[in-house]
């Protein structure tokens, strides 16, 4: 270390030339680079400044008040023509939400599903999974959307024709209706219970850890939290009288009345979003359960410890250190991915601004919105990936 | 004592037995590798069922019952569709790609000036087969046909209107022709560009690294189709009244800088992966900056980063796709495009069209991630 001190830049100018010391070097190329752009930051202010004048359009955000004019076809929230921008924009962040949420959860299932079956001593589940990964991962993702929006959806039947599917579930050209929950009197019980059996678990799970770690003792917490929380809903429900009934949807003569429905537009590319990522994710788990050395399933067993125990406390904790990190980018990437939705004309935060900008010229204002929203999003991700890592990271001494 | 002989002693060696009947032949494979538990012969027996379910009537959608031939939408519609199947039928419409071909490969490029973009293809191929087979001598020779020679003849030869070529706008072109411009001039700028903005993003100089981290992270972090907007929606606010760039421009510079960045994460992994003494003998030898990164650190690097290289290539190629959302006609978009084609319109034509959009796609990016297994084994056996 003391060696290192002693290059101080001092005596590093004496060498020679002002010219050859590399500290006034990076200093002259960095103070060159600030110039420039500095330059082309004015020059870009002062275009755009004057292009927004002549276009006649404020910049500014106010434009966010105004009424949008238009009708989105799928919305959670309360929306119509009349409502302003900024509600469409939000309206477009909850859709955008409700695709990333939903499709992450079916791609983390179909991809753990196929990456387990790629390892599996089976060989016809081994090529099948194979093939699955081989044929999604090399296919661009919008041209899944389409494959489902205008080659499966769109030559289902039509609405009058819907096919019947059990659970009073209709599936046609419209999309997928399926009978709506409605809570009656009563059914906040429910909720109160489910919350309760949540907490309890928490608790509990956590008072059977302190327990094992103190004297070893493990508890069945798996059947206590899962009896907590299926049993414990289920009584207060029946015990107010079960609120619960079905608004069904009915087929008319034209068109299928009643219960929800979920469009075309989300549900291709829901599914293109899972099927797609569901193969990238399938790669990550393969290669994290393969990361985990086979000197640990051995050193297991030869303590004793069962094929299943092994698999729950040896391997999969190991392999998910090695497999959460790709994954939170996989999920960053679907998100990202359901923008799109503007293809197929699913109202997501994409698709609602670039008809708000084509209607109002506001590009800089939606531009930035996106820029926002979007950057938000992988920061929140990475912020949780640095929490995570820093939790699971291997201790070395 | 010699003479005395143990009549359970064997004298002579016995032939060896064939093995048991179940432990040879095809017979254990299948116990082995498909009946080894009962949750494995349930598996088996399921996906077989689920194969049966699926592929017999594939097979007969894709080929059995497809319209290979005809010369409009009769071919590929039932009687009551106005075509002339019988009632119920399905099938793939291969006749509509048939007689799209052309379309698919050139867009909507005038016919008679076709030969320019096909010449550029075939001069593409020939210079490339060359470059990927690792024993053909003259590398650099062919390196330099490839990047430099073949952009020159492109830019000339596909817009044309000099040298007596009429011009073609760019508007006029589509189908593979655009994927393939754009994943090419994507792959050769972003190569060079991500290597300089990693090298930017682990410079000591605290601007430059700024500079390019902020680029970096603001890129990564965003949807290519926003990018994309911005490219055709921005940048012509930011340029004076009258500066007009071409629409295809507009897009190239967003794929690129869109691969840029993401190349520019996966080289800083390689650098990253390099130990410090690399940098260090580099520097006691007295090699300026890029003397070291050029002959020492970055040869190292980017062949330990083959795979991310050529994934971060894929996914560029893949996302061409993206163009047709901003209104150019890729191969995607133009099968799109045709699907409108009152000649051709019918149940069956969006699905065939996309398949075969599909499995062009398909081939090219399978095409590379095969190669860039071949690549990095036998780089790693160099490297022993």
């Amino acid at each position: 270390m003391a060696i290192g001190v002693t290059g101080t830049p001092e005596k590093r100018k004496s060498s020679g030339s002002i010219i050859n010391d590399p500290q006034v070097r990076g200093i002259f190329y960095q103070a060159i680079t600030i110039i420039i752009l500095a330059v082309l930051v004015y020059w870009t202010v002062q275009n755009t400044v004057e292009n927004l004048q002549r276009a006649n359009i404020a910049s500014g955000y106010g434009f966010l008040n105004g009424r949008a004019g238009f009708d989105l076809g799928q919305s959670l929230i309360a929306f119509t023509s009349d409502s302003t921008y900024g509600r469409a924009l939000v309206v477009g962040f909850v859709n955008t939400l409700l695709v990333a949420i939903t499709g992450i959860i079916t791609a983390t299932i179909i991809g753990f599903i196929v990456g387990v079956g790629r390892l599996s001593h089976n060989w016809i589940i081994a090529k099948l999974s194979l093939a699955y990964v081989e044929v999604f991962r090399n296919i661009p993702p919008l041209l899944v959307i389409f494959f489902w929006y205008s080659g499966v959806l769109a030559i289902l039947p039509q609405a009058r024709e819907a096919l019947a599917l059990p659970f009073d579930i209709y599936v046609s050209n419209r999309g997928v209706a399926f009978p709506r929950a409605i809570f009656g009197e009563g059914s906040q019980y429910t909720l109160f219970a489910l919350i309760i059996a949540v907490v309890a678990s928490f608790v509990f799970a956590r008072y059977a850890r302190q327990r094992q770690e103190a004297t070893g003792q493990r508890l069945p917490v798996l059947s206590i939290v899962l009896g907590l929380l299926i049993g414990l809903p289920l009584i207060t429900f029946l015990a107010t009288g079960a609120p619960l009934t079905f608004d069904i949807p009915v087929a008319g003569k034209f068109n299928l009345t009643g219960g929800s429905v979920v469009g075309p537009e989300f549900m291709s590319l829901f599914l293109a979003l899972s099927f797609y990522t569901a193969a990238f994710i399938a790669e990550i788990v393969r290669a994290g359960i393969r990361g985990v050395s086979k000197g640990q399933t051995e050193a297991a067993h030869a303590l004793g410890i069962r094929p299943r125990l092994t698999t729950r406390l040896v391997v999969v904790p190991q392999a998910m250190r090695i497999i959460i990190p790709p994954l939170t980018s996989q999920y960053l990437n679907l998100t990202k991915n359901s923008s799109l939705a503007v293809a197929v004309g699913y109202a997501d935060l994409v698709a609602v601004g670039g008809t708000i900008l084509n209607q109002t010229g506001q590009a800089i204002e939606v531009v930035s919105i996106w820029l926002i929203v979007y950057l938000s999003l992988s920061l929140a991700t990475s912020l949780f990936m640095n929490w995570y890592n820093a939790r699971m990271a291997l201790v070395e001494r | 004592m010699s003479t005395h002989q143990a009549s359970f002693v064997r004298a002579s060696m016995i032939e060896a037995s064939p093995a048991p009947a179940l432990e040879a032949g095809i017979v254990r494979w299948l116990r082995k590798n498909l009946f080894a538990t009962p949750k494995d012969s349930v598996l088996t027996i399921i996906s077989l069922l689920i194969l049966a379910w699926l592929v017999p009537p594939a097979i007969q959608w894709l080929f059995v019952d497809a319209a290979w031939t005809g010369g409009g939408r009769g071919v590929c519609a039932t009687l009551s569709q106005g075509g002339s199947q019988p009632e119920g039928w399905s099938g793939a419409c291969w006749a509509f790609v048939n007689a799209k071909l052309g379309q698919f490969v050139f867009g909507r490029y005038p016919l008679e000036e076709q030969w320019r973009p096909a010449l550029v293809g075939i001069l593409f191929v020939l210079f490339l087969v060359p470059m990927l087979i690792p024993k053909i001598p003259y590398k650099g020779l062919n390196a330099v046909l490839l990047l430099a020679v073949l952009p020159i003849i492109a830019t000339t030869l596909l817009p044309g209107g000099w040298l007596g070529l009429p011009y073609v706008e760019t508007a006029l072109w589509g189908g593979l022709m655009v994927t393939l411009v754009l994943s090419f001039v994507g792959i050769a700028v972003s190569l060079p560009l991500g290597i300089l903005l990693a090298l930017g993003r682990r410079s000591d100089m605290p601007v430059i690294k700024m500079l390019c981290t902020v680029f970096i992270e603001m890129v990564r972090g965003v949807p290519l189709i926003t990018v994309l907007f911005m490219a055709s929606v921005m940048l012509p606010l930011f340029l004076p009244q009258g500066v007009t760039f071409d629409k295809f421009l507009r897009a190239l510079i967003g794929v690129s800088f869109f691969a840029s960045a993401y190349m520019a994460e996966v080289v800083r992994g390689g650098l990253q992966a390099i130990p410090k003494g690399q940098y260090e003998g580099a520097d006691s030898l007295g090699l300026s900056y890029w003397q070291k990164m050029n002959l020492i650190i970055l040869p190292q690097a980017l062949k330990l980063v083959i795979p991310g290289i050529v994934n971060t290539f894929i996914g560029l190629f893949k996302d061409t796709s993206l163009v047709s959302i901003i209104g150019m006609f890729d191969l995607l978009g133009i099968v799109r495009l045709n699907f409108s084609d009152a000649n051709w319109a019918s149940a069956v034509t969006p699905l065939t069209g996309l398949i075969f959009a599909g499995f062009i796609f398909w081939l090219f990016c399978f095409g590379m991630s095969r190669y860039s297994g071949f690549m990095e084994r036998l780089l790693d056996k160099s490297h022993r």
